[in-house]
């Protein structure tokens, strides 16, 4: 399988100096999805900014694993709603044009 | 420049101890945290303060030059002098890597401690660049095709493609095109909000399009054939006999394009507003009196 655009865990621990279990402990909330060939366990590229997010708010703030569960999913619930918002505007500006 | 108190960004009183001063700083940044507060620039500038008189408050040396010397900051020079000619210290304070660069730090914190962050910065840790936010206006008939456009952000130009059928309002990210990262860490990314401006006599629903077109009474009344110009060319409709006023009629894959799906186009919709005519001859008054009295007969 083509690794160019996956990412060792090994390599994103030794670089964010993270444990090995928590990037497991995230897997285990459903918070990243991790590819595993050959044995080795990668990241996919664009999923580092999303893990790397998620490591910020553990190391910065002490926030959980279940509050990190917690804060993705009203992250993910106020992107909907702030696309929603934009959607709305737009159709409202229909009338008022 | 401006002396900024950081006692009052933190909300705590001069005679705070190192964990009063943990503990609003922890509050604070919960409740500021970039990642937290996404595209919201006022939060931002607000961690950023925090995050400062954090950098300043926790570590004893600086707290007690700022202590010293807050008020009157610029003979922190000579202090500095003699502290460096004694030892030589690592910052204690704590330094967040939510894409932030040394701009970061006022002009108030460089001029009384030098760079941001201090010494604890000096470390070989890598840290992402800063994601840049810009908007870019583009009228609705330019929305209607894909087409390139040159941006030139922080000096630098860069070509991208707008696919056609971009809504307002929308993001779309440019990966590596915001700040530099530092110490060889990966560039930051550009995020363009696109602010569509309507400059056509359409309006827009989704991928969908409304118009209402002027139709005169006999041809509402006969029927017929008009012309009508759409963003993709003109469009002739056939108009049934006995058209009503505000009635609305759909055609089928003639509205905008369907963002990233080519060749898929929303619906056109066309509202048909009946005009009577004015400054009626007489002959057309009496052409008008006949028919109402036919229909009376009705």
């Amino acid at each position: 399988m083509e690794t160019a655009h996956l990412i060792p865990v090994n390599t994103f621990c030794i670089h964010h100096h993270v444990d090995l279990t928590f990037i497991n402990s995230l897997q285990r909330f459903g918070l990243i999805e991790t590819v595993t060939v050959e044995e080795v366990s990668f990241i996919p590229e664009e999923k580092i900014n999303d893990l790397e997010k998620l490591v910020r708010l553990y190391h910065e703030l002490d926030v959980n694993l279940e509050g990190l569960d917690v804060i993705t999913h009203l992250l993910e619930r106020v992107k909907k709603m702030q696309d929603e918002i934009v959607q709305l505007r737009n159709r409202l500006s229909m009338y008022e044009e | 420049m401006a002396f900024i108190d950081y006692y009052e960004i933190l909300g705590v009183p001069k005679t705070a101890t190192a964990d009063d001063i943990k503990s609003a700083y922890r509050k604070l940044a919960r409740k500021l945290h970039p990642d937290l507060n996404p595209n919201d620039k006022d939060a931002h500038k607000k961690f950023q303060q925090v995050n400062e008189a954090n950098e300043v408050l926790s570590d004893p040396e600086k707290r007690k030059k700022y202590d010293t010397y807050g008020k009157d900051w610029e003979h922190g020079e000579a202090y500095e002098k003699a502290r460096r000619s004694q030892q030589q210290s690592a910052g204690a304070g704590t330094q967040w890597s939510a894409g932030f660069d040394e701009d970061n730090f006022s002009d108030f914190f460089t001029s009384m401690f030098g760079g941001g962050g201090g010494g604890s910065r000096s470390s070989n840790i890598k840290f992402r660049g800063q994601d840049y936010q810009a908007e870019l206006r583009l009228p609705l008939s330019g929305a209607y095709t894909t087409h390139q456009q040159t941006l030139t952000v922080n000096g630098k130009n860069i070509r991208i493609t707008i696919p056609a059928g971009i809504a307002n309002g929308q993001v779309i990210k440019l990966k590596g095109h915001g700040g530099a990262g530092v110490s060889g860490g990966p560039a930051g990314d550009l995020f363009i909000t696109f602010i569509i401006n309507n400059d056509t006599g359409f309006r827009r629903d989704g991928d969908d399009l409304h118009l209402t077109v002027d139709l005169d009474l006999y041809t509402a009344v006969l029927g017929g054939e008009i012309t009508i110009d759409t963003l993709g060319g003109k469009i002739k409709l056939k108009i049934k006999p006995e058209t009503q006023n505000g009635i609305k009629t759909r055609l089928k894959g003639k509205g905008f394009p369907v963002y990233k799906k080519d060749g898929h186009f929303g619906d056109l919709f066309i509202t048909y507003s009946i005009k009577l005519p004015v400054n009626l001859s007489e002959k057309e008054k009496e052409l008008f009196t006949e028919l109402s009295k036919l229909s009376q007969q009705k």
